[in-house]
């Protein structure tokens, strides 16, 4: 079942199409930066843009730090909306269940699936920020690069670094996955359950900007999205990495298990 | 004909709310059976076949397929029935072959028998498929996508989804939808082969004539009660009157009199005349005997009068 949800996946033209286009914006955002070399003022602008002029080979953390805030959740929380409810408006669910399937498998091989696809996304990214980054801005001289703690790095150091980023957006992303999973076993409506995961994400990003919401902001699902840019520091600062991953397996895992409550006992009557 | 029946439920109950959409349902469907599953729209039909099919849970009661219960042993008997559930469903961007071969690939094989286009195994998919498509008439339709089918085409690879590996039972719901008149014979005669092959066909329709064309058992269901199961002949028994035409009606009119119970296009509906007595009688009038026959209830009157 794994395999036929992969399978689907792929021969999806929408699937190639998304990655595309996420990986457009940074393409499009070098080209604009190495034509003009006008860089972001620090503490302004996407974050680390500041340092990519001097040194192409951060432009993938940059490139994941221009999509993550919204292009990046908004493609996971479509697929990851359309795993039940879009089978379910289709008509296809019932087919699938009767053939048969079982429900726990089917909402495993969809996570399986929503987690390929924002693997993929997330590396395909990655690399072509970096090829954008390496030939629109070109390397730095010693093939080192510079922290923002504005030590040096050598090629190994950022290639590690940017490994775990790409494995930390990774995982955040599957929390926007596991809200919108949620919703499309409750609803029969792709686009509900796409929309309600954004729903969750810009309620959350609005609380953890106001200061009034102190008081919940450490458990808010954003609150750490921001924290790999900790991993560009050196010494690398883990603690709201660590945190940021000890939230996001909190909400997953709650989600996940409510999902699958929900979907393991329901009547499917699409 | 094997004891153990194809589809027994036991007082089988769904409640919405507190609307009861099935009532306390006993249905029996036994092995070689066809099955007429009858009722007017929203009487509870799709819901029953959906609790058949493990796809809604029940209130109360319980249902057997096969033998094994379910939804508890779904699994292991789902694999062995074809199913159409309301309109058929498929992908729309991908082809039928494509389509088949997920919805196939996606379900475990069925190691039961031994007959190797029973299960739903990789090595012989692609012929299950060719001749599943080929039987429902689609065996031509190429690489098209599903997207650009006309309705009577989508309920043919919908049937054809059923068939890929060779059911014990097939429970189709409206299989005919959407076909002309030419495509509802095909696919009549294509479920009668199955059936004289061995395979059980349960049909859920609302079209009386078909069912009464088609199938040698019937349910009759009204406001989620089974309110009639019975066999077709059964339910289409005399009802004790008798036709006659003859040439010359006001004779035979005048020689009957209170007995006539109605006269329509030049047929007499006697009331307590066997065939025998009103023959004879009408012979040594001297009237010609054109036809006289019991009359029979149609499964119409039987099914309206008992769904009110």
């Amino acid at each position: 079942m794994i395999a036929v949800e992969l399978r689907k996946l792929l021969i999806r033209r929408r699937t190639w199409v998304s990655v595309l286009l996420l990986c457009l914006l940074p393409v499009v955002v070098a080209v604009f930066l190495s034509v003009t070399e006008i860089a972001p003022r620090p503490g302004e602008g996407p974050t680390l843009l500041s340092a990519v002029l001097g040194n192409g080979a951060l432009y993938p953390a940059a490139a994941l730090g221009i999509v993550l805030p919204f292009f990046l959740p908004i493609a996971v929380a479509v697929v990851a909306g359309e795993a039940i409810a879009g089978e379910a408006a289709v008509g296809t669910l019932r087919y699938l269940l009767v053939r048969p399937v079982g429900r726990t498998r089917l909402l495993i091989a969809k996570l399986v699936s929503v987690l390929a696809f924002t693997l993929v996304s997330v590396v395909a990214v990655a690399v072509t920020g970096y090829v954008a980054g390496v030939t629109l801005l070109g390397t730095a001289t010693a093939a080192t690069t510079t922290t923002l703690s504005g030590t040096s790095l050598t090629t190994a150091d950022v290639a590690w670094r940017t490994g775990v980023m790409v494995l930390y957006i990774g995982w955040s992303m599957v929390g926007v996955a596991a809200v919108s999973l949620l919703l499309s076993t409750l609803t029969d409506s792709a686009l509900a359950a796409a929309l309600g995961g954004l729903a969750v994400l810009v309620t959350s990003t609005v609380l953890v900007a106001l200061d009034a919401a102190g008081a919940v902001r450490d458990y808010l699902p954003t609150r750490y999205w921001l924290a790999w840019v900790d991993l560009f520091r050196d010494p690398v600062l883990w603690h709201d990495v660590n945190r940021g991953v000890l939230v996001q397996l909190a909400y997953v895992v709650v989600l996940l298990g409510a999902a699958w409550a929900n979907f393991a006992t329901r009547d499917v009557t699409s | 004909m094997s004891a153990e029946p194809v589809i027994a439920t036991s007082q089988l109950t769904k409640r919405y709310g507190s609307v009861t959409a099935v009532d306390r349902i006993d249905l029996l469907v036994r092995q070689g059976d066809r099955y007429g599953f009858l009722g007017p729209n929203g009487s509870g039909k799709t819901t029953t076949v959906r609790m058949l099919l493990g796809l809604v849970f029940a209130t109360s009661g319980t249902v057997e397929l096969l033998g094994r219960p379910v939804p508890r042993q779904a699994r292991s008997v789902l694999g062995q029935i074809g199913a159409l559930v309301e309109e058929p469903a498929a992908y729309p961007h991908l082809s039928a072959r494509a389509n088949l071969r997920l919805l196939d690939a996606a379900g475990p094989p069925v190691g039961d028998g031994p007959a190797a286009d029973r299960t739903g195994s990789r090595r012989t998919r692609r012929r299950r498929i060719d001749e599943a498509l080929e039987r429902v008439g689609l065996a031509d339709v190429g690489r098209r996508p599903v997207r650009a089918y006309s309705l009577g085409m989508r309920q043919r690879l919908g049937l054809a989804a059923a068939l890929v590996r060779t059911p014990r039972l097939l429970v189709l719901d409206e299989p005919t939808n959407g076909l002309d008149p030419r495509g509802i014979r095909e696919v009549r005669d294509l479920l009668m082969t199955l059936n004289q092959a061995g395979t059980t066909v349960f049909l859920s329709s609302h079209l009386l004539a078909e069912v009464e064309l088609f199938c040698t058992r019937v349910g009759v269901l009204d406001r989620g009660r089974l309110v009639a199961q019975d066999d077709l002949s059964a339910l289409r028994g005399p009802t004790g009157r008798t036709v006659v035409r003859v040439d010359d009606g006001a004779a035979a009119r005048a020689l009957f009199g209170g007995r006539v119970a109605a006269a329509r296009d030049g047929h007499l509906v006697l009331e307590g005349v066997t065939v025998a007595e009103a023959t004879a009688r009408l012979v040594r009038e001297g009237i010609d005997v054109l036809e006289a026959v019991p009359e029979r209830r149609t499964l119409e009157d039987t099914v309206l009068g008992l769904t009110s």
